[in-house]
């Protein structure tokens, strides 16, 4: 039975390169498959557009073209990448760009576009999560891209593309697109759509599938996280796969570390929703299937549901927030008092936020108060605010900043910051309704 | 004993909403996981960072539950003021869990 082997070169934006380095040269490849939009990172990336017409996609774009290029050339590795984020264009060009300066002229490299769909939703009455609608956003609506799914890259990889570079597409719609061009699988074979987008999934956030976001010392222990190799899946016609890494790396991949994957940000197990398919992973088997191996099946998939769901960007307002440490004896009493200043210097000032938030980190921060907790030796105090505006936001930091002259003793380590919220919300529209289409680019 | 003794956790995020698997070492304890872990008894757990519904959907084939938890991210990740704005680490308070002991756990 055919096989194809596929492997994940990062996990998000900022993932290591490396180990995709690793992959390339030593993975037995076919393809390649970069995911690295985040639900925020494209609204970011729409913002930095209209700040430059030519940026708007992944800033490590050209660091991971260079690194993996030569060998994927050489071995005739194909890569799908979602580092167009909200250019693709530019990005594509930019491929072509690092692929001439490497020597590697013809390299063909198709962008995917059609996933903005800012403009034909602006004004629109579609109906957020959260209530309301994208109209009452007003100009607050920074970005609106959908969620496509396989079929723009099986068709550039039909074409003949060597790199697919797309926006917004469902993620592990990057690793079902060149599973159903390589074995022909039709658009409504949903049994195998959703074994691809298994697939997908186990490999889309790479590392934490091989002991990545896995380690608790003591208890589940995983060997060299510094060297930590990403993920490859050998997939067969029917669907079914193993999930490995390449011999040596660090990391390991066992069936703990598989089912932890394959659950990760799912729902209802047996309708995980896709642009292609509603996968069902409720009868997925787990076996190990040697060191590092574990075979994966069972996997399904019923009929996708027609309509596509819209990621939403809109401006939030301005986080302000400051911080200060106390530490040794006394150390939580005199964090509390210092917050109690802060909220009491906030009010007599006339400070104006939509939410706050007063916490000492190492007591409270993350899981609220616990009765009968000893006393840390040290604390962080931490204030922070969303605000309507910059200068506003900046005016709790402010706060903090003032008590290391006029709070309580021995506090040190000030640090604030001022940062833009963009929020996500989404909606769902008619998957007819992005406009889908291929631009060829070449080196 | 509590759920670490048994099992373990991954946590993720959708807007304002955690889920967070728990997975048995041993898929023979996953019926004592499902008699153990209810959503009502998860619900408790997380009483005062979770504010809305808990509902729990059953593996057995890999000896996993995943629970969603609505609610539980602050008004959702990206513009939420929590130190922990993806809730992360609600997974290692879901293994605080206390669960029966039943001896027939061989050490």
């Amino acid at each position: 039975m055919k096989k194809v082997r596929i492997g994940a070169g990062s996990g998000f934006s900022g993932d290591r390169i490396e180990p995709a380095v690793e992959l390339a040269e030593r993975g037995g490849l076919r393809y390649l498959v970069f995911e690295c939009l985040a639900e925020r990172t494209i609204a970011l990336a729409q913002l930095a557009r209209r700040r430059d017409p030519e940026a708007g996609y992944d800033t490590l774009l050209a660091a991971r073209m260079r690194a993996v290029l030569p060998a994927c050339r050489r071995q005739g590795i194909r890569i799908v990448t979602n580092m167009g984020a909200a250019n693709p264009l530019a990005a594509a060009r930019r491929v072509a760009e690092v692929a001439r300066g490497l020597g590697l002229s013809g390299l063909r490299i198709a962008a995917v576009t059609g996933d903005d769909v800012t403009d034909s939703l602006r004004g629109t009455d579609a109906a957020l999560d959260e209530g309301g609608t994208v109209a009452a956003l007003g100009n607050r609506l920074v970005s609106a891209n959908a969620y496509i799914g396989a079929q723009p890259i099986m068709e550039a990889l039909a074409a003949g593309a060597e790199v697919v570079v797309t926006g917004r597409v469902a993620d592990p719609a990057l690793f079902l697109g060149p599973l159903m061009h390589e074995f022909g699988w039709a658009a409504d074979d949903w049994t195998r759509l959703g074994r691809g987008t298994v697939v997908g999934h186990l490999l889309e956030c790479a590392g934490q599938v091989t002991g990545g976001y896995f380690a608790d010392p003591g208890l589940k222990e995983v060997p060299d996280l510094a060297r930590l190799g990403f993920p490859l899946a050998e997939v067969s016609e029917d669907g079914m796969a193993t999930i490995t890494k390449v011999p040596g790396s660090g990391g390991r991949v066992t069936a703990a570390t598989v089912k932890e994957q394959l659950l990760y940000e799912v729902h209802d197990p047996a309708r995980y929703l896709q642009p292609d398919v509603v996968a069902d992973f409720s009868g997925v088997r787990i076996e190990p299937a040697g060191e590092d191996a574990v075979r994966v099946s069972g996997g399904d998939g019923t009929a996708r549901t027609g309509t596509l769901k819209v990621s939403v960007g809109c401006h939030e307002g301005w986080f302000g927030e400051g911080g200060i440490s106390y530490a040794g004896p006394g150390a939580a009493a005199r964090g509390r008092l210092a917050l109690e200043i802060v909220r009491e210097r906030l009010r007599l000032i006339g400070h104006e936020a939509e939410e706050l938030r007063f916490e000492l980190i190492g007591v409270d921060s993350i899981l609220g108060p616990a009765a009968g907790a000893p006393e840390p030796r040290e604390v962080r105090v931490r204030v922070i605010g969303r605000c309507a505006s910059p200068e506003e936001a900046e005016r709790i930091g402010h706060e903090v900043d003032s008590l290391y002259l006029n709070g309580p003793a021995s506090g040190g380590g000030v640090v604030k910051s001022v940062r833009e919220v963009i929020g996500i919300r989404s909606c769902l529209i008619p998957e007819a309704e992005p406009r889908i289409g291929l631009t060829w680019v070449e080196a | 004993m509590i759920l670490r003794d048994l099992a373990h956790a991954r946590a993720g995020d959708k807007g304002d909403i955690s889920c967070i698997s728990v997975i048995a070492y041993d898929p023979a304890e996953y019926p004592r996981l499902e008699r153990e872990v209810t959503a009502e008894r998860v619900a408790a757990h997380f009483a005062g960072i979770v504010r809305g519904e808990v509902r729990r959907y059953a593996l057995p084939g890999i000896g996993a539950l995943n629970f969603v938890l609505e609610g539980a991210l602050g008004g959702g990740v990206t513009r939420s003021l929590a130190l922990d704005a993806h809730g992360k680490c609600l997974a290692s308070r879901m293994l605080e869990l206390e669960v029966q002991a039943d001896g027939s756990k061989a050490e």
